[in-house]
């Protein structure tokens, strides 16, 4: 009788592991959806290189039981001799980095979920439906981006180009004909390579007028959300566009054009002329991208605090600049400050045109809201 | 099966080697008195070693925790940072997994660990009653629960699972249907006399208006508080249909296969990690697998300053148990030895055998968080000892008492956190009461304390949402 026996079997066809994996995955990703207006304004999202993992704590996947307040819990440990009441044997780690959390495990206090995933993951989620709205094509300059295919297999080419599993199949394939099934005697007929074609994808000309305004009266959380807003604009147009050119203004009284880094770090002070922007723009657009050439899409961040008597200007101008664009888009952002409109906003309202669009975003949380408002797939039905 | 693509990790010398070794081990157990149910050991790659881990059981059903737990297990072990010893499941015969990684020194320690473990379930008195087909049982749970998706659609099975998933911890198995029924009425005694017509001319008033009662009203109350919510919730629930008292049931018959393991853990690994040591040193170890042995053998043992490691603990308690009763007993310690691995609990062994000795020498303590701090709040031999226990007695989790089936007359279930100092997580409990609330389907009441003794009752229903009332 066997009472003890070692057996080994192929389980390689055990996926049973993998399948709930892949529905807890599903359920990881469902739950970022939801807090993407949270997760997209996190500082720490925003101001990173690009090659960041995230950690996003999920809190609907907590297992929700009955349980003892961790944070007011008597546990138990095994010191090394002689420990007495009051020695400290460990650090919770909990309030050196707010927000950032660390991964769950056996600390106590730390009581959530946890997800990774990489700033594209992200990005991918984030822009899985936006595009340029109004997009047309322009009869000059039309670009041609090239890109190279690989789309068929053929007996002869470049060893770069070697297609590994196929000539394995096709060897093993030669010798099963002659009934010894295995991978071995490599012959030149057994090569297979990958080729490829060209392929031209023609793309129309876009151009974004990113504006902002840097002016005095722009607290902290104006510019943060400002910058939230370019951050992931920028970055949906270079993952999705090959070929989006970005003009960079800052204004207070008079604009500048400035270099992206420029754009992105650094403050100014005094009061605020919006119109300066707009001429600049303006101007820009006619010596640069006439429209006949060109999608232009102008796009503007401020407080709304604008010379009173500079919003006629504005209005005029902005006029001028809808007619030439695809689309314009102001982002007004008030943290609840005032309970009426500003000046500014109220200047644009009498503008009606569907390729103006206006958002005022009073919270973090709703720059994502502001990126699907102007970018969204529901612009294109709505002119459509 | 020579043709396959895939490639055995192992060698057949590796196999061969390992196999003889485990035999040998199998007639060291017998000798030294184990008694295993026969044992059948197999060699599988990590990744399904850490799924059978999370899943408890190779074919248990589907869930997205189990993903969760496999995901996570999978992410430890790609990093380094951690290593499943030993995986073995209370069967007969017992089943158990090797990690083709491992080297046939590691494996021959935790086939000998696994056999103590074999030992253990055979003869431990709280195994006496586990289904030893689980392994059968755990598959046509899942078949059952596959076919309930295909009915009720896999996001409702899910919802579900979730909701009882919750509270899976929350069985008694000396529990009996008896228990949850409510308190019946016991006819008065009755005596056959002479005279009982006589005496029952006395009675007739009394017992016309004690009939008068109405049954209905307290036929969801049982007669003293259960703390086995799963089947309180399965038996008297006023809205779950007849498939969802099903999966109640299986995730209970499952949460009740596990119990004992939860009951013994301390004892359990003591006892494996006893015999590992004791089993590795009668073969014919070479210098350097001897040193390999030593090394594993710290590691497994290696104490934690913020955790209990079950297996030290309950390694230097048996340990401790032997000499004393050879020195005491003129040298019956490993007769000792063989009556507590019959009788004994992790709550009984703590109360019986953690002497102040023991807690001195091994320098068990409680801590406790203080600001950003951990620090070492009590060490009195007897605190520690009692704390402990009560601890065991509930694996750690608060206990939670259904009182009352029909709070309000109104079928509201109210349930009490047996009050033990502890301080309830309040976000966890109440996002458990919402799950409850989708099992039983009216308001539910969960009584407990405030840190400053006050009590605290909270509740739930879709209407109200959360309230409560101090």
């Amino acid at each position: 009788m066997h009472t003890v026996t070692l057996t080994q079997h192929d389980w390689s066809l055990h996926r049973k592991g993998a399948i709930d994996q892949a529905r807890h995955k599903a359920k990881v990703k469902e739950a970022i959806r939801q807090n993407l207006p949270d997760i997209i304004s996190e500082q720490s999202i925003i101001t990173t290189d690009g090659k960041k993992i995230v950690r996003v704590p999920i809190r609907t996947l907590d297992e929700y039981k009955f349980r003892f307040d961790p944070n007011d819990r008597q546990q138990f440990g095994e010191g090394q001799g002689k420990s007495k009441v009051g020695d400290v044997i460990g650090q919770t780690g909990k309030g050196k980095q707010p927000g950032n959390g660390q991964q769950a495990g056996d600390q106590p206090g730390i009581d959530y979920y946890e997800a990774e995933l990489t700033i594209d993951e992200l990005a991918d989620m984030v822009f899985e439906d936006l595009c340029l709205p109004h997009l047309e094509e322009k009869r000059m300059q039309e670009l041609e981006s090239e890109t190279v295919r690989f789309t068929d297999i053929r007996k002869k080419g470049p060893f770069a180009n070697l297609d590994k599993k196929r000539t394995i199949r096709e060897n093993i394939k030669r010798n099963a004909w002659r009934g010894d099934p295995h991978f071995g005697d490599l012959d030149n007929d057994d090569l297979r390579f990958k080729t490829w074609e060209r392929a031209v994808r023609r793309e129309s000309n876009a151009v974004v007028i990113a504006m902002m305004d840097v002016s005095g009266s722009m607290g902290v959380f104006e510019k943060y959300v400002s910058r939230a807003f370019y951050y992931w604009m920028v970055r949906f147009l270079r993952t999705k566009y090959d070929n989006v050119k970005i003009v960079f203004l800052a204004h207070h009284t008079e604009a500048k054009e400035v270099t992206e880094e420029e754009f992105f770090t650094r403050g100014e002070s005094g009061g605020t002329k919006a119109s300066s922007a707009y001429q600049l723009a303006l101007d820009i657009i006619n010596e640069r991208f006439p429209s006949d050439s060109w999608n232009i899409y102008p796009f503007h961040f401020s407080d709304g605090d604008n010379w009173p008597s500079d919003n006629e200007t504005c209005g005029r101008l902005v006029e001028q600049l809808v007619e030439l664009s695809n689309e314009f888009g102001y982002g007004e952002i008030r943290q609840g400050r005032y309970s009426y409109q500003s000046t500014l906003m109220h200047t644009f309202q009498r503008i009606d045109n569907p390729k103006f669009v206006t958002v005022t975003i009073g919270d973090k949380s709703e720059v994502y809201p502001a990126l699907r408002r102007f970018f969204g797939p529901e612009l294109n039905e709505r002119a459509a | 099966m020579s043709n396959n693509m895939q490639e055995t990790a192992v060698s057949q010398h590796y196999i061969d080697e390992l196999g003889a070794g485990i035999e040998h081990i199998w007639d060291v157990a017998q000798s030294l008195g184990l008694r295993p149910f026969p044992t059948n050991f197999e060699i599988v790659p990590a990744t399904v070693m850490y799924e059978i881990g999370s899943y408890g059981m190779p074919g248990r059903f589907s869930h997205w925790t189990h993903g969760k737990a496999y995901q996570m297990q999978k992410t430890m072990y790609d990093y380094g940072l951690s290593k499943i010893y030993e995986l073995v499941i209370n069967t007969n015969p017992c089943s158990a997994f090797l990690l083709e990684s491992n080297s046939v020194l590691q494996n021959k320690l935790v086939a000998a660990h696994v056999l103590a473990h074999s030992d253990f379930f055979a003869n431990n008195a709280h195994f006496a009653r586990t289904s030893r087909h689980m392994d059968d049982s755990v598959a046509l749970n899942a078949e059952r629960i596959r076919h309930y998706e295909f009915e009720h659609g896999t996001e409702e099975v899910e919802k579900l699972l979730d909701a009882v998933l919750s509270i899976q911890e929350h069985i008694d198995p000396y529990v009996t249907l008896e228990d949850v029924q409510p308190a019946e009425k016991k006819p008065a005694r009755h005596h056959d006399g002479a005279y009982d017509d006589l005496w029952k001319l006395d009675k007739r008033g009394a017992e016309a208006g004690a009939s008068d009662e109405s049954p209905v009203r307290s036929r969801h109350k049982p007669s003293q508080p259960v703390r086995d919510l799963l089947l309180f919730i399965l038996v008297h629930s006023p809205r779950l249909q007849d498939w969802e008292r099903d999966v109640i049931s299986i995730v209970r018959q499952e949460s009740l296969y596990f119990y004992p393991q939860m009951q013994t853990k301390i004892i359990n690994e003591g006892w494996a990690s006893f015999w590992h040591a004791r089993i590795m040193r009668e073969l014919d170890l070479s210098t350097d697998d001897y040193m390999e042995f030593a090394e594993l053998h710290a590691s497994i043992l290696q104490p934690s300053r913020q955790r209990l490691n079950p297996y030290h603990l309950g390694f230097r308690m048996l340990e401790d148990i032997e000499r004393r009763w050879d020195e005491e007993g003129e040298g019956k310690g490993r007769e000792k030895l063989f009556e507590v691995r019959e009788i004994e609990s992790d709550v009984s062994l703590i109360r019986n055998y953690l002497t102040q000795e023991l807690v001195e020498d091994l320098d068990l303590y409680l801590y406790k968080q203080v600001g950003d701090e951990l620090v070492v709040v009590d060490n009195g031999w007897e605190s520690v000892r009692d704390r402990l226990a009560r601890e065991l007695t509930s694996h750690g989790f608060p206990v939670i008492l259904a009182e009352d089936g029909d709070y309000n007359g109104n079928l509201e279930l109210y349930l009490r956190h047996a009050w033990d100092g502890q301080k309830l997580d309040r976000n966890y409990a109440e996002h458990t009461l919402e799950y409850i609330y989708r099992l039983w389907g009216r308001k539910v009441w969960l009584e407990t304390q405030t840190a400053d003794d006050q009590k605290l009752v909270l509740s739930f229903d879709s209407r109200e949402g959360h309230k409560e009332t101090t």
